[in-house]
């Protein structure tokens, strides 16, 4: 090496370094610590490891009414890998926004994220998570076939449902309630036939004078 | 793409009124105006940067930005600079924004100037790194009818940027660039983009853009919540082997010298991520260098046995955490960050402190009331920087080898030059055997690993460099082969626009890291990485108006290390290093930090 080159201070050039490595204590000499993360990197005992829980949680987000928005929220949605069990988006009483309700399915870390993912996109004025009591409902247009027209009338009425069309083939039912009256509603008129079914997402209010996502909570 | 106009664009009588010539001649035509000395909404964009400070723009002409451009001709504010293609652009003006602390801005025409966009703009996305970016788009009411140039600019940017605007109105369209500038670098940054339709930008506007600001439902939290800064002190306090992580963020707050003052007055070693290098000095006794991946085996080390791990600014990468089962496991973790979303995204924080760097740590300090006692976790560390140097052997009978290349850029430049780099082996050599002690000095692609970042982004930070009045600063890209064959054509750019750089291309004539990572993990296959034949990068360099060298061996390296320095403009070193050399340590994919692999055979 020249007198140019840099001095031997200024590099790590040794001459009992490995060729095409580095010196130091092999993995297995080395100490290593016996505390465990789960995968969502909480500190576990290892003698106990478990998953934690998936559980629903019903979110609200006020959002600015503009377009684009429904795709912004869906799209955070799929490429962040939250699992959605429904979506429902609609004007509210103030015309510059609107309400997206969201039904998830997660482990409770996955809920946090969900919601504070939702609450970083700037249309997105506000999000909470609804109190477990919260009014949710949903609705199905259920058509099945129209051989028993009185029958599917006095089962619609079990249901608090309305009959909201009618022919010689087919009667379509309207059915409104928490997803688990649906699903209920569905199973019971599975008996006359399904010919076709739609449902909306759950919309959803807190009970009482509560807020359910306002400008200025959150 | 060499023709981006569109006669029918051009030739459009709806798009482009006609002025009315008697409310045109009472006006004199000014910055404001353009050349009809109308304001249109491309005089409103102009308008609007110029408002936001901003100084310099990145980009490629192309006929639906071309009203902008035009508008851009009377701007004696802004420099201009014409990439050769707009992944430059877009680099470069990321990488402006690193350096001058400020959003970058790039602009590009609708289709594919927006779409080579992309990558760059996802390259800040990913850290966080403020920039604006302004693309063109065919007229709004031929908007979803598969146009000549058309594409859906904001569904394709939506998932890679912080938010992105689609221009609707003249009047307003400058208030949208505002907020979307201000919104770049306002909490935690991040690149925004605005789509401009040509009759937006064409038609006239009936007002000036106000002054620059974020949405107004736009509120980050600045400093945490009292009651979790007391807990999080305590805990701090009681610390055994308590470790501060450093992360880009701590540079993005321009926070720095508050993180040096808070570990050196409280005596805790420093740990940075890979974008956090030059927060903190790295020859300070406390500084461990960064760890993951390829970091330090002493930082790993620390890593891996800290008890309490104080993390600012860092979203916790999986290159940096490993498998995340065996990340900090004896750690309790006091997270700071300005983004809440971050707090246990990865790894749970016990302590989260959501608000800026700096103030949350100025908010520990005060509220602290002694320092962890921390000697012997001190003197541990200091004993594993003795256990694992990161020395290295260079016989006289091998090629060159890549690590003391890097050393000898170190020792014949300033502590402020400013180190840029694409992605592989070479990224790697250039953060672990550049001694950086400056935050915005080290500027790469960290969280995307872009291949081709290297170039672009030099001449963003040349440009920034110079307007900040730093001149003589050196600007030195460290390049692979294979990252500067991506994006070599921006060569023109910096001869054209006398840039001063000086790229030092680590030519192991391998896509190196996939090498690398072929000969560890398959069988040595090396489908696709090995070249039969590399072009002469040297001659490369000379074609395109800059100079080039070629080094194959050491007494080389030094001088002509000098004489590009010295030479005032492009230039490149092609070094010729051992193609068989690795990068160690190595902690495989998912792996765990504590077990990272020194040689080959230990992986």
């Amino acid at each position: 090496m020249s007198d140019a080159d840099p001095a031997p201070e200024d590099t790590h050039v040794a001459e009992d370094a490995p060729d095409h490595g580095l010196k130091g204590p092999a993995p297995d000499e080395r100490p290593h610590p016996e505390g465990r993360r789960n995968s969502q990197g909480i500190r576990i005992d290892p003698e106990v490891e478990a998953e934690p829980d998936v559980r629903q949680a019903v979110l609200s987000a006020l959002v600015t009414h503009e377009p684009g928005v429904l795709a912004r929220v869906s799209g955070l949605f799929s490429r962040r890998q939250f699992n959605i069990e429904s979506l429902t988006v609609g004007p509210t009483q103030n015309e510059d926004y609107a309400r997206i309700t969201l039904v998830v399915e997660e482990p409770e870390p996955g809920i946090e994220q969900a919601k504070k993912q939702l609450g970083k996109l700037i249309p997105v004025v506000s999000v909470r998570e609804l109190d477990p009591d919260a009014v949710c409902r949903e609705l199905a247009l259920i058509k099945v076939d129209g051989e028993h027209p009185d029958q599917v009338a006095a089962v619609a009425e079990m249901y608090d449902a309305t009959v909201v069309d009618a022919s010689a083939e087919s009667v379509t039912v309207e059915v409104t309630g928490t997803e688990n009256t649906i699903d209920n509603a569905i199973d019971t008129f599975e008996r006359f036939g399904i010919r076709e079914i739609t449902r909306t997402g759950s919309a959803a209010l807190e009970r009482g004078p509560r807020e359910t996502a306002a400008p200025h909570s959150e | 793409m060499s023709e981006r106009v569109t006669p029918e664009a051009e030739e459009d009588p709806e798009a482009t009124p006609e002025p009315e010539h008697e409310a045109a001649a009472e006006h004199e035509p000014t910055d404001e105006m353009d050349a009809d000395g109308i304001a249109t909404g491309a005089t409103s964009v102009i308008t609007a940067l110029e408002k936001a400070g901003v100084t310099a723009a990145f980009g490629v002409q192309g006929g639906a930005i071309m009203p902008v451009y035009d508008a851009l001709y009377d701007s004696s504010q802004i420099r201009h600079v014409m990439m050769a293609h707009e992944q430059g652009a877009a680099h470069a003006a990321d990488a402006y924004g690193v350096v001058a602390s400020k959003p970058g801005v790039a602009l590009a025409t609708s289709g594919p100037g927006a779409t080579n966009l992309v990558t760059g703009i996802a390259d800040a996305n990913m850290d966080s790194d403020a920039m604006l970016a302004l693309t063109g788009q065919v007229p709004s009411d031929m908007v979803g009818s598969d146009a000549f140039q058309e594409t859906d600019t904001i569904g394709v940017t939506t998932p890679i940027t912080k938010h992105n605007y689609f221009a609707s109105d003249p009047d307003t369209v400058g208030d949208a660039v505002g907020e979307a500038f201000s919104l770049a670098g306002t909490g935690r940054p991040g690149p925004t983009l605005v789509d401009l339709p040509k009759d937006v930008t064409q038609g006239e506007a009936g007002r000036d853009p106000g002054a620059p600001r974020p949405p107004e439902t736009y509120n980050p939290q600045m400093e945490a919540d009292e009651q979790d800064v007391k807990v999080a002190a305590r805990a701090i306090e009681r610390a055994e082997k308590p470790l501060l992580l450093f992360g880009g963020g701590v540079i993005k707050a321009d926070a720095s010298e508050t993180a040096r003052a808070f570990a050196t007055e409280h005596g805790i070693p420093v740990v940075t991520t890979m974008p956090g290098i030059g927060s903190f000095p790295e020859d300070h006794d406390l500084c461990l260098s960064w760890a993951g991946m390829h970091g330090t085996g002493y930082a790993n080390m620390a890593i891996t046995h800290t008890d309490l791990l104080i993390a600012v600014g860092t979203r916790f990468d999986d290159r940096l955490t490993g498998g995340v089962e065996t990340f900090a496991p004896e750690a309790e973790v006091v997270h700071v960050d300005i983004d809440p979303a971050e707090i246990s995204k990865n790894v749970h924080a016990e302590y989260p402190l959501v608000g800026d760097a700096g103030r949350v740590i100025d908010q520990l300090d005060a509220t602290m009331e002694r320092s962890p006692d921390a000697r012997e976790w001190r003197e541990q560390c200091l004993q594993w920087k003795e256990e694992y140097p990161m020395d290295y052997a260079a016989p006289e009978d091998e090629p060159l080898k890549p690590q003391f290349v890097v050393e000898a850029f170190d020792a014949a430049t300033d502590d402020d030059t400013i180190v840029t780099t694409g992605v592989g082996q070479h990224q790697m050599w250039a953060s672990q055997y550049w001694t950086f002690t400056e935050p915005r000095t080290w500027v790469s692609s960290h969280g995307l690993g872009t291949m081709g970042y290297g170039l672009p982004s030099a001449i963003g930070a040349r440009l920034a460099a110079d307007q900040m009045g730093d001149e003589d600063r050196d600007v030195i890209c460290f390049d692979g082969d294979a990252s500067f064959l991506m994006t070599m054509q921006e060569l023109a750019v910096a001869v054209r626009e006398n840039l001063d750089v000086t790229v030092a291309i680590l030519n192991n004539e391998y896509i190196g890291m996939v090498r690398q990572w072929q000969d560890a993990f398959y069988e040595r296959r090396r489908m696709a990485a090995e070249y039969n034949w590399c072009p002469e990068f040297d001659m490369i360099a000379e074609a395109f108006g800059a100079r080039g060298w070629r080094v194959d061996d050491y007494d080389e390296v030094a001088p002509t290390i000098e004489e590009a320095l010295d030479y005032d403009g492009p230039s490149v070193i092609d070094f010729h290093v051992d193609p068989a050399e690795n990068v160690y340590p190595m902690v495989p994919s998912g792996g765990a930090n504590g077990k990272f692999a020194l040689t080959e055979d230990q992986l």
